[in-house]
């Protein structure tokens, strides 16, 4: 399975999701911004976290129009699979392959600590190596993670079983808890918290470990 | 030319930092502030003959958010 890694001026988990991938078996490349195209026969992308171009305009906003994100667009439209975490999910709504916003936490502050999140959906390659209402341990750490979206956008996420994960105890504000919602396809997942965070157990936990596993499954079979 | 563009959230979209400036003002003795919404003013330095159905343009693929942001645009002389 091959993998690749976004790198934004200011992505800064860039190096933790190449690791939580390697991990799990995937063939990983990291891929600068301004690259056009994405390398030959990339199953997956994975956008990471961090502060692209300073967080500047939106979070995410810069990043979403930037070279390589036209070619994430067309990847996703192929029916690739696309991963975002944290300021990868801000990227991901900027660019409108998830819908709904990302805006400044409910508290205002900056919020790093371990959550907790029930696993909303097993039917999703992300998420089928988890149990239904599974409760996972993940760090989160942002402080534009309050996800917003209009009520009817919320009510289709909720029916067709694309929130991926809630918040035991929303931090943020989160609109329904939201935590991680997917694509129609199921192919593109977008999260705050952090999983490449988690998947060793000197990071305090290896909750995260099994969402990648079953990508690579998945994507290895495919 | 210039034009100036006003970014906002939108009405019913919660504005937590707003919020947290009204607290302010009635915290420091402003009675009467029942709101505050907060956005944004980006004024560009455009080629002469620029359209304002250009700028609109560049407010809905990038300076403006749609989903939770409204936006006005004012086309300026000099």
């Amino acid at each position: 399975m091959r993998a690749a890694v976004i790198v934004f001026p200011g992505s800064n988990c860039d190096r933790d999701m190449g690791v939580a991938l390697r991990a799990a078996g995937a063939d990983v490349s990291m891929v600068w911004h301004k690259d056009a195209e994405l390398p030959q026969g990339v199953d997956l992308v994975a956008i990471p976290g961090g502060f692209s171009f300073g967080d500047y305009l939106r979070c995410g906003a810069i990043a979403a129009n930037s070279p390589v994100s036209r070619a994430i667009i067309a990847h996703a439209q192929r029916g690739g699979y696309v991963l975002g975490v944290c300021n990868g999910f801000q990227v991901l709504t900027e660019t409108g392959l998830l819908p709904g916003a990302l805006m400044r936490n409910a508290g205002l502050k900056f919020i790093c600590k371990d959550v907790a999140l029930t696993v909303e959906t097993t039917q999703s390659d992300f998420t089928n190596a988890y149990r239904q209402d599974q409760i996972l341990h993940f760090p989160v750490a942002h402080h534009d993670g309050n996800y917003q979206a209009e009520n009817a956008v919320l009510d289709e996420l909720e029916g067709e079983g694309r929130v991926a994960f809630k918040y035991v105890d929303t931090p943020n504000g989160s609109a329904r808890d939201i935590a991680g919602v997917l694509s129609a396809n199921k192919r593109v997942l977008g999260l705050m918290p952090h999983p490449e965070r988690a998947v060793d157990v000197a990071h305090g936990g290896t909750d995260g470990s099994p969402l990648f596993g079953a990508l690579v499954q998945a994507l290895t079979l495919a | 030319m210039k034009a100036r563009v006003h970014v906002m959230l939108k009405n019913g979209v919660l504005d937590p930092q707003g919020e947290a400036v009204r607290h302010a003002l009635g915290a420091m003795g402003f009675d009467g502030v029942s709101g505050v919404r907060q956005g944004k003013v980006i004024d560009l330095d455009l080629a002469d003959g620029t359209s304002e159905e250009t700028v609109r343009q560049m407010c809905e693929k990038l300076l403006a958010n749609t989903v939770i942001e409204s936006f006005t645009i004012e086309m300026g002389q000099g």
